[in-house]
């Protein structure tokens, strides 16, 4: 029981870094992005190769899996996504829908389409009782860590200088400019940290979650779960979300296998009933 | 006297019968004669024009941007090829059992995208095509899973004319089909209820100051589309005899967005043009790199947006307009 809440914690905090940024991007800019899950699988990626080939041990592949898709994303955002901001909703759907395809076969003609794997280091295996329950060592390293960066990335938000610029160019990119603000750039900075953290997400989940050429398709429903559930308010509502949604799919899955797949969809159709706005939503003009 | 048109002739003047439809269709049905050894082909072609059709129902009249738009043809396509296999032969027959089915799933979800933005109906369209996907992936006893389904039995259309192998009556019935259904929607798009509709999707809100209840009209098309697209699965399963997972996949709803937007969105012929581009890249494409064929299908999307889909879409409209010896009055 307890071992399930724990394996639904870890899952739902690194669906939360996973999407977090995504939760910006898509629920704050209004930007609707498909394409997020491609970040998480160049980080899951980049971290298989580093560890399977140089022998790169597996926490200094977590820092350069974060860099190597914030780089990834600060030069697509330059290049595409940035002209496609302003325009309507269905454009943005056919284009990262687009990235998301190229990526997949790409990816798929490259390394091929079996799963990778990382070697976990021996610290990390192995599991502690914890209150009279079994965790692998894995998943309190990955609570601990995705406990402490959703932390941190609440502090940016709203303590920091960035992240007051952040808040005001979202909600109202003109004014924000008329302050002053650099707009383009923190948009930039920040798409490049939500992808950086979609790839760390990736290379920490790549041993949990599975990593093949079709993670960014399997995860769309994920990551738009999280965004609509979680609301415009922030990246709180989007931690919530992430850990309702992790500890129901695992618990589901335990408990009833027969419908566990189902059970995430069910929880998607009872909180747009009740709450259409998402669960944690502010009242916006839109 | 004014030269401007009132609105009324305006209206009437969009909804008038243009002789260059004719030759479309009178083309359309040429072709067969012409290429008989590729109607199985131009069957296709038919079955995604119908299914382009459907999702530009709700795209371009209803504003609903739709991901999981194959879910309803899957649910067609399984509905009919479970009645051909349990001794409901009979096509037409099978298209109106798969139609109903298709409406009622396309009614009874379409209550859940009356809320909230663009997003949350990304989400539930998608919510939706999966958890069918996953019904009929488990519900294997029933749908013959990953197998697909087998044995089934499809009698001759109207008791009359049975299924060849060379696709020439699959090809004459599913654009006999097209036709009917393409005439009801031009009907309804024209009609006051479609006019009702355009301004819904305009203004919402204003539609609602003068009296438009926008949620019953979302509501009333998106079922019509789900009707429209089960039809179009109930086709593909009679004309193939084979219904698999694959009916349902998510490379089905991205591809018939991809084929509408190729043809231009709001504009019934979008789609069926759409799908003659489409599937004839796709025979021309599979026979270079049938693997990869999915990264030319995102390189495609991604140069559309970037062009510009309207820009696209629009040289087509009057492209077909100067044919037509209109001049680009489209």
């Amino acid at each position: 029981m307890l071992t399930i809440l724990f394996d639904g914690i870890a899952y739902g905090m690194l669906l939360f870094v996973l999407a977090c940024g995504l939760s910006v991007t898509m629920g704050l800019m209004n930007f609707i992005n498909l394409s997020h899950g491609v970040f998480s699988m160049a980080g899951g990626y980049i971290t298989a190769f580093l560890i399977n080939r140089w022998g790169v041990p597996f926490l200094l592949c977590l820092p350069l899996a974060f860099l190597f898709s914030a780089a990834l994303g600060m030069v697509l955002e330059r290049t595409l996504y940035r002209r496609l901001y302003a325009r309507s909703h269905l454009d943005q759907v056919l284009f990262t829908i687009g990235i998301v395809f190229m990526a997949v076969a790409a990816v798929d003609y490259v390394i091929g389409s079996q799963q990778q794997t990382v070697k976990l280091p021996d610290m990390l295996k192995g599991r502690v009782d914890i209150l009279g329950g079994s965790i692998g060592l894995y998943r309190v390293f990955i609570i601990a860590l995705c406990g402490c960066l959703a932390v941190t990335i609440q502090m940016l938000l709203v303590k920091t200088r960035f992240g007051s610029q952040l808040r005001a160019a979202v909600d109202d990119p003109r004014v924000a400019r008329g302050m002053g603000i650099n707009v383009n750039t923190v948009f930039a900075i920040t798409f490049a940290v939500g992808s950086g953290l979609a790839g760390l997400g990736g290379a920490l989940g790549t041993d949990i979650l599975g990593m093949d050429p079709t993670f960014p398709i399997k995860f769309m429903i994920y990551f738009l779960i999280v965004v609509t559930v979680g609301g415009t308010s922030g990246i709180t509502g989007a931690f919530f979300a992430s850990l309702i949604l992790g500890i129901a799919d695992v618990g589901g899955k335990y408990y009833v296998p027969q419908i566990g797949a189902f059970i995430i969809y069910a929880l998607m159709v009872v909180v747009l009933i009740i709450r259409p706005q998402g669960l944690f939503s502010r009242s916006r003009g839109k | 006297m004014s030269m401007t048109p009132t609105a009324h002739q305006m209206m009437l003047d969009q909804a008038r019968w243009r002789w260059s439809e004719s030759l479309f269709w009178l083309l359309s049905l040429g072709v067969l004669f012409a290429f008989p050894s590729k109607a199985l082909l131009f069957s296709q072609i038919a079955i995604m024009g119908l299914f382009a059709l459907s999702l530009d129902l709700i795209l371009g009249y209803g504003g609903i941007v739709s991901l999981g738009h194959a879910a309803f043809f899957g649910v067609g396509a399984y509905a009919a090829g479970l009645m051909a296999k349990h001794g409901l032969g009979d096509p037409l027959l099978g298209l109106a059992g798969a139609a109903c089915v298709a409406a009622c799933i396309g009614w009874l979800t379409s209550f859940l995208l009356l809320r909230g933005s663009d997003l949350t109906r990304l989400m539930v369209t998608l919510g939706i095509a999966l958890m069918l996907f996953e019904l009929a992936n488990r519900m294997a006893s029933i749908t013959g899973g990953a197998d697909g389904l087998q044995g089934m039995m499809v009698g001759p259309v109207l008791g009359l004319f049975s299924f060849d192998l060379f696709g020439k009556t699959a090809y004459l019935y599913a654009l006999s089909v097209l036709f009917v259904l393409f005439l009801l929607a031009r009907k309804i798009v024209h009609s006051t209820f479609g006019l009702s509709l355009r301004a819904v999707k305009g203004n919402a809100l204003r539609a609602g100051a003068i009296g438009i209840s926008a949620s019953s009209r979302l509501v009333a098309i998106y079922t019509l589309s789900a009707a429209f697209a089960g039809i179009a699965g109930a086709l593909s399963a009679q004309t193939t005899q084979l219904v698999s997972l694959d009916v349902l996949d998510f490379h089905r709803s991205a591809d018939v967005m991809l084929v509408l937007v190729i043809g231009g969105v709001g504009w019934l012929y979008g789609g069926i043009i759409g799908a003659i581009l489409f599937t004839l890249m796709q025979d021309w494409l599979a026979g270079i790199t049938p693997q990869y064929w999915e990264f030319w299908i995102g390189l495609v999307l991604v140069c559309l947006v970037l062009v510009g889909h309207d820009r696209i879409g629009a040289a087509v409209k009057s492209m077909v307009a100067r044919l037509s010896g209109k001049g680009g009055a489209a």
